[in-house]
Order: C-alpha cells, then sequence, then structure tokens
C-alpha cells in the first residue's frame, strides 16, 4: 500500500471526524436561547463550543495533510454537501428537546469508544488530539446519559417522549458501525479501528442505561446509510446553505 | 439601559429627619456605603423597585441572546462561531446571576419569567431591533454591550448586597465583549467594500436604538431621584448616554465609519460631543410593544417555556423518586 | 409550573489552595444535576477545581437583628491582632 493511499484514507477519516462533530454542533447551536430551562442553554452551549473545537482540529489535521493548503475553516465552509463525510444522525433536525438528547447520547457512547481506540493511534497527531478530546467527550456522555436516564425514567410524559425518540433514531444507529473501504486500511496500519469492531462494546456500553431509563431499545433493524460517503438526507443542503451563506456571498473576505 | 424605565415607589426622597427611626438607619447605613443584604429591614418601596429593576435587567440579558444567537449558525468562520456562542452563552449566564439575585427578594425566577412572558415585565427596548447583517453583531458587542458597560460598571457598588456580586461578576465576564464585538467591526471597516457596507449599515440602524438604551431624560424624574438616594441606580441616564457619546464617536472616527447624526461634533465650551436625542416616540412605541421584534422575542420565549415544560417536570418527577426510594431504604 | 426547580447555592475552591467560597445560586431537581449544572455555570473560565452544591433551604443563617451581639464584641479585642504588641523597630523575627 502507497503512503498516498493511506494519506487519502486518512483525509477521509479525519473528515468524518471532523464533519460529525461540526454537524453536530451546528445542530446543539441551535438551542442557543431556545432551551427549556436556563441551566441547560447554558450547558449545552458548553456542548457545542467542544464540538466546534473539535471540529478545528480534526479538519485542521485533514487539511495539513492533505497538503493543499485547505484550513479547518476552508473545508467547513466550502465543500458542498456531497464532500461531507458526517453520519446521517447528526444532520438531522433537532425535534423536540428529549430527541436532541438522545441523538447525543446515541453519538457520545459512539465517539468516547473510537476516542478511547485512537487514544492508542499510530499516528502521534490523531492520538494528540484524541488524548485532549476525550475528556471532553466523557463529560458529554456523563451529562447525556444522565439526563436520558433521568427522562426516560421520569414521569409518564417524559418516558414516552423518551421512547419515542429512540425509536425514531434508532434506524441512524447501524450506519456508525459500517466499514469503509478506508476503514480497513486506517486499521491495518493500526491508525484508527474497525467501527465494526466497537460495535459489541457500544452495545455493552450503552444497554445498562437503556435499562436504567426504562427504555425498550428497537430491533436491528434497517439502517439508514450514505453520509460517510457523501450522500446525506435533504437536510445537509439547509445547514450548509445557511452556514457558508457569507463565505460564499463574500469570498475571499477576511472576517 | 438594560433596566430603562424601572418605577420607584413614586415618593419624592424624604429628608432623613422625617423618616421613622427604622428607615432613617437603613438610609444611613447607604449613606455609609454598607451593603443591604436579603434578610436586613428595608423599605417595601426599596425591595419592590430593587425586584423590578434586577429581574428587568434579567429579562434583557435572556431576550438578549435572540438576536446574536440568530448569527451563530451562520457564523463566518468556526473561531468567529466559538467566539460569539461563548458570548450569547455569557448572556445567559448573567441572565441566571441576576435571576438569582431578585430571588433573594422572595420572589421565584418562575414568577419572573411570567412577567416576561404575559407582557407585564418589561425588557430593554434594544433587543427588539434585528440584526440583519454579520456586522450587526460587531455593532451589538461594540455598541450595545458598549452602552451596557457603562451603567453594569458603577452598579457594582449598587448597595444591594446579591445585586452587586452579581454585577461584580457580569462585569468581570463582560469585558470581552464589547472587544470582540469592536473587533468584529474592525475586519468590517477595514475590508472588501461589501463589508464595509454592512459596517456602515449596522451602525446606521444601531445608533439610535443605542442612545435609547440609557431610556429617556431622567432629570425632573422623582423615581431616578428616589433610586439615586437608594445607591441602586448611580448616574442619571443623561449622564451616561453624554459618556456614550463622548467614548463612540472617536471610535467611529477610527472605523471610518460615519455617526447617522449631522449635529455630532464637539463642543469645546462644555468639553462633550453634542448629538440630537433619539426619537422617544419611537422608543416608547418599542416599549409599549411596537418594536420590530417584539412579537418574534416573546413568542420565541414563550415557546422555549412551554416546550420545555415536559422536561422540567420530567427532571423533578425522576428526582422525588429518587428521593422517595432514599428515604424508604 | 408550580413545580419549580429548588435553589441551590455553589461553591468553588479555586486554583490557588483557598477555601471553598460561594460564588452564586442556581436551580436543578436534585443534587447531582446542581453539581453538573455548577460546573457548566460557575466554571466556564476556569475557576474551580472542586465544587460543592448545597441546598439554599438547608442553610441556617445568622439573623441580621443579632448582629450586634454577634459581632460587636469581638471589636474591641484589639490584642487578638499582632499590632497592638509594638515591638522594638531593631528587632528582627517578630
Amino acid at each position: 500500500m502507497s503512503d498516498d493511499t493511506l494519506n487519502k484514507a486518512l483525509f477521509e477519516f479525519l473528515c468524518r471526524m471532523g464533519d460529525n462533530t461540526l454537524v453536530l454542533g451546528h445542530r446543539v447551536s441551535e438551542w442557543c436561547g431556545h432551551a427549556p430551562v436556563l441551566e441547560e442553554d447554558i450547558a449545552l452551549a458548553n456542548m457545542s463550543l467542544d464540538l466546534i473545537g473539535q471540529t478545528q482540529l480534526w479538519l485542521g489535521l485533514a487539511g495539513e495533510l492533505e497538503g493543499a493548503g485547505r484550513s479547518a475553516d476552508d473545508l467547513a465552509y466550502l465543500r458542498d454537501a456531497f464532500d461531507f463525510r458526517n453520519l446521517l444522525l447528526v444532520e438531522l433536525p433537532n425535534g423536540d428537546f428529549g430527541k436532541t438528547l438522545m441523538r447525543q447520547f446515541l453519538f457520545d457512547g459512539f465517539q468516547s469508544l473510537i476516542l478511547t481506540e485512537l487514544t492508542r493511534s499510530s499516528n502521534e497527531r490523531v492520538k494528540e488530539i484524541a488524548l485532549k478530546v476525550k475528556k471532553e467527550v466523557t463529560y458529554h456522555l456523563e451529562r447525556s446519559s444522565d439526563l436520558v436516564v433521568r427522562l426516560g425514567d421520569g414521569n409518564e410524559e417524559s418516558h414516552r417522549r423518551m421512547q419515542q425518540a429512540l425509536n425514531e433514531l434508532w434506524p441512524y444507529v447501524g450506519e456508525m458501525f459500517i466499514d469503509e473501504p478506508e476503514d480497513k486500511l486506517l486499521s491495518e496500519a493500526a491508525i484508527a479501528p474497525l467501527p465494526s469492531s466497537l460495535k459489541a462494546r457500544w452495545e455493552t456500553l450503552m444497554r445498562p442505561y437503556f435499562a436504567q431509563a426504562k427504555l425498550n431499545v428497537p430491533d436491528e433493524g434497517y439502517a439508514h446509510k450514505g453520509g460517510k460517503h457523501g450522500t446525506h438526507s435533504e437536510h445537509l443542503g439547509f445547514i450548509l446553505a445557511e452556514m457558508q451563506f457569507l463565505q460564499r456571498a463574500y469570498p475571499g473576505s477576511t472576517w | 439601559m438594560y433596566a430603562q424605565m424601572v418605577k420607584s415607589t413614586g415618593h419624592a426622597v424624604r429628608a432623613l429627619e422625617d423618616m421613622e427611626p427604622q428607615e432613617r438607619a437603613f438610609q444611613e447605613r447607604i449613606n455609609a456605603g454598607e451593603k443591604i443584604e436579603p434578610k436586613d429591614w428595608m423599605p417595601e418601596g426599596y425591595r419592590k423597585t430593587l425586584v423590578r429593576q434586577i429581574s428587568q435587567h434579567a429579562h434583557s440579558e435572556i431576550v438578549g441572546q435572540l438576536p446574536e444567537g440568530n448569527w451563530i449558525t451562520r457564523a463566518p468562520t468556526l473561531e468567529r462561531k466559538a467566539i460569539l456562542l461563548a458570548k450569547v452563552q455569557d448572556e445567559a449566564g448573567h441572565g441566571l446571576y441576576l435571576y438569582c439575585a431578585a430571588e433573594t427578594l422572595g420572589v421565584s425566577r418562575d414568577e419572573l419569567y411570567e412577567q416576561l412572558h404575559s407582557g407585564k415585565a418589561k425588557y430593554s427596548s434594544i433587543f427588539n431591533y434585528p440584526t440583519l447583517n454579520w456586522a450587526d453583531i460587531g455593532a451589538v458587542g461594540w455598541l450595545v454591550d458598549g452602552a451596557a458597560i457603562m451603567n453594569q460598571v458603577p452598579l457594582q457598588r449598587t448597595s444591594f448586597g446579591p445585586y452587586s456580586r452579581a454585577m461584580i461578576r457580569i462585569c468581570k465576564e463582560e469585558s470581552f465583549h464589547q472587544r470582540q464585538g469592536y473587533d468584529i467591526m474592525m475586519k468590517m471597516a477595514f475590508g472588501s467594500e461589501a463589508q464595509k457596507r454592512m459596517a456602515q449599515d449596522a451602525l446606521n440602524r444601531f445608533w439610535w436604538p443605542s442612545l435609547m438604551m440609557f431610556g429617556p431624560s431622567d432629570k425632573d424624574s422623582i423615581h431616578s431621584a428616589q433610586s439615586m438616594a437608594w445607591k441602586i441606580k448611580l448616574n442619571t441616564n443623561d449622564e451616561l448616554r453624554q459618556k456614550f457619546v463622548d467614548q463612540t464617536v472617536p471610535q467611529a472616527e477610527y472605523l471610518g465609519l460615519t455617526i447617522p447624526d449631522e449635529n455630532v461634533k464637539w463642543n469645546e465650551e462644555r468639553g462633550h460631543y453634542d448629538y440630537t436625542d433619539p426619537d422617544w416616540n419611537e422608543f416608547f412605541e418599542v416599549i409599549k410593544g411596537n418594536g420590530p421584534c417584539n412579537k418574534e422575542r416573546m413568542d420565541a420565549r414563550v415557546k422555549a417555556w412551554e416546550d420545555g415544560a415536559w422536561f422540567r417536570e420530567g427532571l423533578m418527577a425522576h428526582a422525588e423518586k429518587a428521593n422517595t426510594a432514599e428515604a424508604a431504604e | 409550573m408550580k413545580n419549580e426547580w429548588p435553589l441551590w447555592e455553589v461553591f468553588i475552591r479555586g486554583q490557588h489552595g483557598l477555601a471553598h467560597r460561594h460564588v452564586g445560586s442556581l436551580h436543578a431537581p436534585d443534587a447531582e444535576v446542581a453539581l453538573k449544572s455548577a460546573r457548566d455555570v460557575y466554571t466556564r473560565r476556569n475557576e474551580g477545581l472542586s465544587i460543592w452544591v448545597v441546598k439554599a433551604e438547608d442553610i441556617t443563617a445568622s439573623s441580621p437583628s443579632e448582629k450586634g451581639p454577634l459581632f460587636d464584641p469581638s471589636q474591641d479585642k484589639v490584642y487578638r491582632h499582632p499590632t497592638f504588641f509594638p515591638m522594638p523597630e531593631e528587632l528582627k523575627g517578630l
């Protein structure tokens, strides 16, 4: 395998990591000023800030590795939807607050596992970022799991909403564990784990929370996919139209 | 300011010798620069005026999240996005500190929300204006936060302990807000033609509403006189407005932007800039609910509160269940 | 909403080895949530290494009307302060 092939695979992978945090950070930031209670407004802003910070690290490294002079901002603001590599899960509209929390929980679980693996990456730069980001994600998972448990095991209404959120989001979970050709290369080079290898651990990690939350985990079923190689839902186009507006309308400006 | 039209008791300030001993002792403590704490005796008017003022201030922070929050998803770079988000988050924090300060006076946050949502309580008129282009985010930081700081810095010395402590924390955190705004303005004003146009457009629209933030002239207001005697207001509206104009004109000049008031010029004799008063009819209309965004702002807040009711109740239900379970063990 | 979340007082120990200090309050359904919210609300600028939360209603406070009897008596015990004892200037280590 040539270095070039591996580099390209790593670029893809870094875009996946960075696009996930970028798009999820965007969605979470939409709550700013609209959360159910002030304390939550503040907590969500922290989470969104972490996600934006992580985006800068992942996409920054992607741009550097690519060597075409693209910065994290260039990658975030000047690619079209088919070049985005995020999971469909993170681009879904927020829905009610319960759905936002459930999406966060499902993602945080995956993210904490993949980051644990990345802290042992053979690539020093990837490892370095993972070590920093892992702490943030550990807190995110602590928070989102706690709220999912509380609301799942809250009152009738909160339970109903959390169950509905889980049911609606469940078909988007499977995509996290699909192996793409790049994943095989990266796994062989001990840079990143095979997503499929995380599935059992994810179940082990998440099941107890679902049980505590008194939520029924839906059957395996159909998994929506496509995000990881650029076939997205209709939602991403609107996210990008909004996010990229200034950079597109006034190209080359300094902000 | 963030509390523009706070009515106090409606009585003129009384001389110390006309006061009952308890009130006199209270006023003397204030005169001596002592802080009043929640459990201390205080005149009912002092308590009521403070609740109104602090809650207006808190409501302003909360509603103030909206016009800026509006641009978080459209911020032009990842760094600008993070800065703006951190800034709007601070506004939420400041609202929280202020609600807590008001709560020490025996009113709950939920009651204060109800007053806001029903339209009974007011918030600063400035947040009923829209943010229409990216330079508005610069202008809000530069002008709106600039004006706010002018009022908040002296309020750190206000007589009511919890309010004063909240203001100290707020001022410390707020110090980056104005700078980040001016930083955006510099990028815009020194940028492309299109960016300059945005910057001037933002200044044109935010200049007058910023002047209104200080409230109408209060030279003869009995409310103001009483609040000043109680040290819950430390400067007159006109004083602060003049100070704001004096500070802002050179900053606009540095940016190469034009203040949208032909009468702005240095008055050697007064040692201040002359300026035209804003249109107070417009101000009163906005306060009454007829500003460009009053309805959107309130609808957004009410929706957030109502949509979030199940979340608050669900968490409470869980906590109560856990409590009962613990007690049964 | 008559079922308002209770009020919690937040105490934070900062970086400099000082004692926990009262920094403000917040609302939360229980202690655990209060602790997490305190982290998000009151340590945004790297202020803290340790957080305490106490339910506001569990705090017993001295009453302002007792301020005189409680605190005035210590005012005239000046001998509790080192400056009460003048020492010869040429001596060191005192």
